[in-house]
């Protein structure tokens, strides 16, 4: 009998461990002044250092080094008076001079903590991961494997390699390994992945794209018997390219591994891959006889040393926690959970708030960009923040709340504007949307509709309210539709005694 | 006259006063090159081409009363493990054959900012392992005194190049006593700065915290000449070091050492060493006496140590630095007949370019770095380079420079050693310990061994970023030297043109 996930988790308890990789968004390289540019033609962003020639010498880019020391802090490490690089040699093609300069004994941020909230049976609960460290290494270029079925070196007609990312700043966030999530160890591991990449967006380190490879997840999982207190032989995932695919790829992982202790079968310590289409995960290279990297101190590189003040001074620089700032936009906005959880998937808290900063009344502000711009920007498929700056929409929403526009007149004004037909004044202008809001104009409108239905003007004064709609409705006629209608009837009502 | 057998300071000066064009001073080296090179084989790769151009570049920037520096227009030979853009660089390896490098050292790049004229790459042990240049993959380096000797190692071609007016200057590299014993073999002088003092960037890595470049000379002037020239701080290397170059060709020029103590190492004279060099030594401390120095006895009991651990650290260091010749990228390819997998032509290619002594050392470093022998190998060397370190330290508490000599005989035949490496591996033993501290040490020539008329290096050793000490104490005894013998200690090596 096979175990679904439920099975597999009322009977066995899942540890999780948590590497992500992390490409710094520097302008050059981590030990070399090339451009670091995503997409550009193979091979032409290099030089002696990064391709390893002979003779060249490594020097550590400052930027990373502060990229990195930022992620310890917003982290809650210990950054390190001292550390080392240390070099992990292996033969690989990609890595121009067989060795990755990383760091070993001796990383820059040790010992931190990301508190992870998620939704569980019994409400949110919060899960506290340990980090162990954080480090600073250099990405490997990239191989292309051409001919034969798997696209993997082995059985390859020819390979090309590109090395433009060798060299590319890497930091690798390392978590102890997680006990006690039980069932919701897939649902930690994706809270994880995407606070930590809010946080690392928000330190404006990295691009944090997944699939472009800027933010790499390995999920690490072992299952061991509910109460045993044992800790199983672990298997780790990569090729884990969405945060989605966290959620899935540790799902699928449990159940396999599950169904293999079920049957008596061993787990076997490899990598693996995961594979989108299926869900599933394929073995990848065996961990049965650690690969010994002979790890030694870089030699070429003097230790890290950054000073106490200069710590103290990113410190204070670091943004409010992501998370944090959630909590606290959320009470000021004063917004139900299901509302802040759209804006925050739609990626529109950061418009919001700074709409709401240009002077935009807070619950327009949301509605706008949830509603009218996201509808254009699904139309379009593209991001609603392309579509059209924050400051036009704060200043659309102050006509509207002036009255100066209608709803229904703001909505032109927006498609005018993501059309390209300039500004929100322009639009209004070149479309002649302004509202009627002149009283006396209006008066006239009124004055005529009265005179055309006495009737109906008679029956109002008579205290008959509904029938106010039908004279409503002549004066909107009159007007083109442009006169705002809760002010037509403020000016009937009161015309006719009623107001 | 100006011409060959004039120091390179004589021809700085015939060239500045335009006696002498920097094309003719060339001309005349190649020539000597031609002559005599073919006895000798220092050069690995001529570049008459190229010397030529410079020296016409640097002749019409003369004419055009431009200011230039003080070697502008002095030839030099470089040795072949570092980079010059376009002219081919092998380290003495068949691994690296054809491979011309895309760009300049920091020590080649300030050589032709300077004016200096480069005449070609000189022969070298593979990869700079080795002390005697019989581990080149393009054949041995004779030494000028007797064809049937080596002129030590590894930068036996650079050394040899000088002693055989092929050049009066040459760039040389030191990682264990690679320029101070071949310039004791030959009798000429070579210094090995303070770690860090000479950019390494652009010199193909074989012990990257050991490596460091040096200048070799006929004389303490000359050579410091030359160190200036090279020696500074490059953002390059992180492991440069970032103050001012020491005051070399001032402290060359002092000749005074009045009240300097001179420390002898107690562990690095007497027996294990040649009689005729003993004696040569001690000699010169009488001169440096007479010149009024004192002598003091200092001991460093750790040096037993240092070779044994010079060889886990050098090649730990060297199995890693070597690793990127893998044939995918430069260099020479075996076995790419398109059958093969990437990982059997870069074993194909490893097993094919590089030499027997190149082997060994990565085999040794690849097993001193192996999980579960690294505390015990390398851990323990770097105990030993620290203690070392401290055996300096207490060392130069007690005295402004030390000496010894540079190696424990006089130049050896040519197959003497190449069939056991551990009788080779002692040649360098007092020239480790400085490397493993970083310090830096000249190699001065003081006569000639009695026994073989082969001549005699002291090391003179001074402390961290004091090259300074060594070439006031080296130009000192130079001095009284040669007031002693009348003419230079190169006026006794066979005459090239007529021996066989």
């Amino acid at each position: 009998m096979t175990l679904d996930y439920k099975g597999a988790t009322e009977k066995y308890e899942p540890t999780l461990g948590l590497e992500v990789h992390v490409e710094l968004n520097t302008n050059s390289k981590m030990f070399c002044s090339c451009a670091t540019e995503f997409g550009a033609e193979p091979n032409t962003q290099t030089c002696p250092v990064c391709l390893g020639l002979p003779g060249a010498l490594p020097v550590v880019n400052g930027k990373a080094i502060e990229s990195t020391i930022l992620i310890g802090l917003a982290l809650n490490c210990s950054i390190a008076p001292y550390s080392r690089f240390a070099r992990k040699n292996y033969f690989y093609p990609d890595m121009p001079k067989n060795f990755q300069t990383s760091q070993y004994d001796e990383p820059i941020c040790v010992d931190g903590y990301l508190d992870v909230e998620i939704e569980t049976d019994e409400g949110p609960k919060v899960f506290r991961v340990d980090i162990e460290r954080v480090h600073m290494e250099e990405d490997t270029g990239k191989s292309l494997h051409v001919g034969g079925s798997t696209g993997r070196i082995h059985g390859a007609e020819y390979s090309l390699l590109d090395y433009n990312r060798a060299g590319i700043p890497l930091v690798e966030i390392v978590t102890r390994i997680i006990p006690g999530t039980g069932k919701y160890a897939p649902q930690v591991a994706r809270a994880y992945v995407t606070q930590l990449r809010d946080i690392l967006r928000s330190l404006g380190v990295s691009d944090v794209k997944m699939e472009q490879g800027s933010l790499r997840c390995d999920a690490n999982v072992s299952l061991a018997p509910i109460g045993s207190g044992l800790l199983g032989t672990r298997s780790e995932t990569k090729n884990v390219n969405s945060l989605r695919s966290v959620e899935r790829a540790l799902t699928g992982e449990i159940e396999r591994q599950a169904n293999r202790l079920e049957a008596g079968e061993r787990i076997i310590q490899e990598t693996r891959h995961f594979l989108e289409e299926s869900g599933l995960t394929r073995p990848g290279r065996s961990k049965e006889q650690a690969e010994d990297y002979r790890y030694f101190p870089e030699p070429d590189l003097v230790p890290v040393t950054p000073d106490a003040k200069w710590i103290e001074e990113l410190r204070a620089k670091l943004p409010e926690n992501p998370a944090d700032r959630r909590k606290r936009l959320q009470k000021e906005w004063n917004v139900p959970d299901s509302e802040m959880n759209s804006l925050i998937n739609a990626e529109l808290v950061d418009v919001v708030e700074e709409t709401i900063k240009l002077g935009a009344e807070p619950t327009r502000a949301r509605t706008w960009w949830l509603g009218e711009i996201s509808r254009l920007a699904n139309e379009k498929e593209v991001a609603p923040t392309s579509l059209i700056t924050t400051a036009f929409v704060a200043e659309i929403i102050a006509l509207i709340t002036s009255g100066d526009l209608t709803d229904k007149l703001a909505r032109q004004v927006v498609e005018g504007v993501v059309n390209g037909e300039g500004s929100p004044k322009q639009v209004i202008e070149k479309r002649g949307l302004k509202v009627v809001s002149d009283d006396s104009a209006l008066m006239v409108a009124i004055e005529a509709a009265i005179a055309a239905q006495p009737d109906t003007a008679e029956r109002i004064r008579g205290g008959n309210i509904p029938a106010a709609g039908a004279l409503i409705g002549a004066v909107m006629k009159a007007t083109g539709g442009q006169a705002d209608a809760a002010k037509v009837r403020e000016l009937l009502l009161k015309h006719l005694g009623q107001g | 006259m100006t011409n060959i057998h004039s120091t390179a300071a004589e021809m700085a000066s015939a060239l500045a006063t335009k006696e002498i064009s920097s094309v003719e001073l060339t001309k005349q080296h190649l020539d000597r090159i031609s002559a005599v090179d073919g006895k000798i084989h220092a050069f690995l790769h001529v570049d008459s081409e190229g010397a030529i151009a410079q020296a016409e570049a640097i002749d019409a920037k003369r004419a055009a009363g431009e200011k230039l520096a003080p070697l502008a227009g002095v030839p030099i030979a470089v040795k072949d493990i570092l980079a010059q853009k376009g002219i081919p660089t092998t380290a003495g390896s068949k691994i690296l054959e054809g491979w011309r490098p895309p760009y300049d050292s920091t020590v080649v790049a300030k050589l032709k900012a300077a004016g200096v004229v480069i005449l070609g790459k000189t022969n070298m042990d593979e990869f700079a392992m080795g002390s005697s240049t019989e581990n080149s993959a393009y054949g041995t380096t004779q030494n000028p005194w007797d064809l049937t000797r080596t002129p030590g190692g590894s930068s036996g071609g650079s050394a040899a190049a000088v002693s055989a007016f092929e050049a009066p200057l040459a760039i040389g590299t030191d990682t264990g006593g690679s320029i101070r014993q071949p310039a004791a073999l030959t009798g000429i002088v070579g210094v090995k700065p303070t770690y860090g003092g000479v950019s390494r960037y652009g010199v193909i890595a074989y012990s990257s915290s050991l490596d460091q470049v040096g200048p070799f000379g006929r004389t303490v002037l000359d050579t410091a000449l030359l160190h200036e020239v090279i020696a500074g701080h490059d953002e390059r290397d992180s492991t440069s070091i970032n103050a001012p170059v020491p005051q070399v060709v001032a402290a060359a020029k002092k000749l005074d050492v009045k009240g300097m103590k001179i420390g002898v190492i107690k562990e690095l004279s007497g027996s294990g060493f040649q009689a005729g060099v003993s004696a040569r030594i001690n000699e010169s401390l009488e001169l440096l006496v007479a010149a009024g120095a004192e002598i003091v006895e200092v001991s460093c009991p750790n040096f037993e140590y240092a070779l044994a651990a010079y060889y886990l650290i050098a090649p730990s260091e060297a199995s890693s630095n070597l690793a990127r010749f893998d044939s995918m990228r430069y260099g020479l390819r075996v076995g790419d007949d398109g059958s093969k997998g990437a990982e059997e032509v870069m074993s194909a290619t490893r097993e094919a370019g590089f030499g027997s002594e190149v082997k060994r050392r990565i085999i040794l470093g690849t097993y001193a770095l192996s999980s579960g022998y690294y505390d015990a190998y390398y851990g323990s060397a770097q105990k030993v380079r620290t203690l070392v370190k401290q055996d300096f330290e207490k060392a130069f508490a007690k005295a402004d420079v030390l000496v010894s000599p540079v190696t424990p005989t006089t130049a050896f035949k040519i197959g003497e050693k190449s069939n056991d490496p551990v009788a080779m591996y002692l040649s360098d033993i007092a020239t480790i310990p400085v490397n493993m501290a970083g310090i830096g040490g000249m190699s001065l020539p003081v006569g000639l061994a009695e026994e073989d008329g082969l001549p005699v290096g002291l090391q003179i050793m001074a402390p961290l970023m004091q090259d300074d000490r060594f070439y006031r104490v080296g130009g000192t005894l130079e001095a009284a030297l040669l007031s002693k013998w009348g003419k230079p200690i190169l006026s006794n090596a066979p005459d090239l043109m007529v021996q066989k």
